[in-house]
């Protein structure tokens, strides 16, 4: 109950400050299984595309955080656990661990996800090369469908290190899906895959 | 009938005054949607024609939200609409801001002109603070936020993000809440009708404007500074700002002024206005956007609400100050 007024409230709140409106561009929105792979540049990166999505994909897809952040405050929990449904991910690497494995259990489940490949918000123009979990998890899924996103302007709603939001018109552009080729190299994927997200910033 | 109305209370008079604004949108919109059924051949004059009719609704629309916000405004009273001319500038300043770039350092300010800088000019105005309300934002505020944009040390580009700034804060705060303001000008002997200013103001600047506009469209003269707009010229600007003087004149029954101030007031709003929309085309020039609103928006032709508001914000300093001066409120 308490969960699902924080979440119209933050809802309310986002449309409010940015607008969040969803331009689906290569793809409609549809009710099947994939990850939206996103550029990730702040916090509020996560509510945006969350708040994008139409109702009904909204509880069937769930965002990534990041572990060692999102669980340090028992406030941060309760929000990532009970109004986004999160996946939890360590970032960092321990000896016998695959980071991945929370991610492909989701999956497993039949949830769509919502993934930031560059594992860290940048603050450059352009996203960071992307780390391998994406083209791990499309090895691993061939089902799913791979959905490049680009998050317009939110760096200008919360930058990082900054507390109180500013309100910014935002866009959140889906593309057309990437699929794996056969017997393609990893880096050679992940950099289409970087690419297919920065050719969303300019239409 | 015209003694009859002067019998009614002031309340009844803004209500029937509301009801035949009304009678007037449903009678446009009738007839915009007798038009649109109408099979148009696929020429490019029918094309035109089309296209016309498309705009000419999304006009419509805006203009039957703006009567019901001011038609709701004045049934809340006098708190309520300044809230709601409140929260007007902060998604027209939201919509300037977006397309006007801003850095990191840039941030604090931000955050100063939208949850400070906002609220407290419409509580000045609410207040009836008058005399710290004209000067609030062009000189406290002013010096204030270049302070923080100082602060936040970034020197790229500095003046001309703070300028940017600045112009969003005087146009879309300052500029819009002269509006509300009019509400609570204390004018002898017209207690409670001051909606009829508002109202006044409004159908004065958007007649002005839609004159302007179909003018240009009859005239097809050459335009006066064409790398800004395409569509402005003397001529026309001419037809607009006189259309609008002549029906403030008429008007002069509904304010507090004799049919030759009315008149003159009329024509100062309508060259404010006017000149202040083609000062806004000409911003939107240099960001290279045809329409303000969300990046994308512009695919679907609907306007952004600063499109709609930004004679009234150029318009509605310009009427008050002259108005305040010329009675001595």
């Amino acid at each position: 109950m308490l969960a699902k007024l924080m979440g119209l409230f933050l809802l309310g709140l986002i449309r409010v400050l940015t607008g969040a409106q969803a331009r689906w561009i290569g793809c409609p929105p549809k009710a099947e299984q994939r990850i939206y792979f996103a550029n990730h540049q702040s916090h509020a990166d996560l509510v945006l595309i969350w708040a994008a999505l139409p109702r009904d994909l909204r509880s069937l897809t769930r965002p990534i955080a990041a572990r060692d952040y999102w669980t340090s405050s028992r406030f941060r929990q309760w929000i990532t656990t009970e109004v986004f449904n999160a996946v939890y991910v360590s970032r960092e690497r321990t000896a016998n661990e695959d980071p991945l494995e929370p991610l492909i259990e989701a999956l497993d489940k039949g949830d769509s996800i919502i993934l930031f490949p560059e594992g860290t918000r940048g603050h450059a123009e352009e996203p960071q090369a992307f780390k391998a979990g994406l083209y791990n998890l499309a090895l691993r899924f061939p089902q799913v469908v791979l959905v490049p996103t680009w998050i317009n302007n939110v760096q200008r709603v919360m930058p990082k290190g900054e507390v109180v939001p500013v309100p910014v018109l935002c866009s959140v552009s889906f593309g057309a899906p990437v699929h794996l080729a056969s017997g393609e190299e990893r880096r050679a994927f992940l950099d289409r895959a970087r690419g297919a997200v920065i050719a969303l910033r300019d239409i | 009938m015209n003694h009859y109305l002067r019998s009614m209370t002031a309340t009844e008079q803004v209500g029937a005054m509301f009801l035949f604004v009304f009678g007037c949108l449903a009678i446009a919109g009738i007839a915009v949607f007798l038009l649109s059924i109408r099979d148009q051949p696929s020429t490019p004059d029918g094309d035109n024609r089309r296209i016309l009719l498309a705009r000419a609704d999304g006009v419509l629309r805006s203009s039957w939200v703006m009567a019901i916000v001011f038609w709701i405004g004045w049934l809340a009273g006098d708190t309520t609409a300044t809230v709601l001319f409140g929260l007007v500038s902060f998604f027209a300043l939201r919509e300037f801001l977006t397309l006007s770039p801003t850095r990191r350092g840039d941030h604090r300010s931000l955050v100063l002109a939208f949850f400070v800088v906002l609220p407290l000019q419409y509580v000045l105005v609410g207040t009836e603070h008058f005399d710290l309300f004209t000067v609030f934002i062009p000189v406290y505020v002013f010096l204030a936020i270049p302070v923080v944009s100082a602060l936040a040390n970034d020197p790229q580009r500095f003046l001309e993000r703070n300028a940017k700034l600045q112009w969003g804060i005087m146009v879309c705060i300052y500029g819009m809440s002269h509006v509300p303001a009019l509400l609570l000008l204390d004018f002898p002997e017209f207690r409670d009708k001051n909606a009829f200013l508002v109202i006044y103001l409004v159908l004065v600047v958007q007649t002005c404007m839609v004159a302007q506009f179909f003018a240009t469209r009859r005239l097809r003269r050459a335009p006066a500074a064409p790398a800004i707009s395409a569509s402005f010229n003397w001529p026309s600007w001419w037809v607009g700002v006189g259309s609008g003087s002549l029906l403030g004149g008429l008007l002069a029954g509904i304010t507090p002024f004799s049919p030759g101030q009315a008149f003159a007031m009329a024509f100062v709003a309508c060259v404010a206005g006017s000149l202040g929309h083609l000062v806004m085309k000409a911003i939107k020039r240099d960001r290279g956007i045809p329409i303000w609103g969300a990046q994308g928006a512009s695919v679907t032709g609907t306007g952004g609400l600063l499109d709609r508001v930004d004679a009234l914000c150029f318009a509605a300093p310009v009427f008050f100050h002259s108005v305040r001066w010329y009675f001595q409120l």
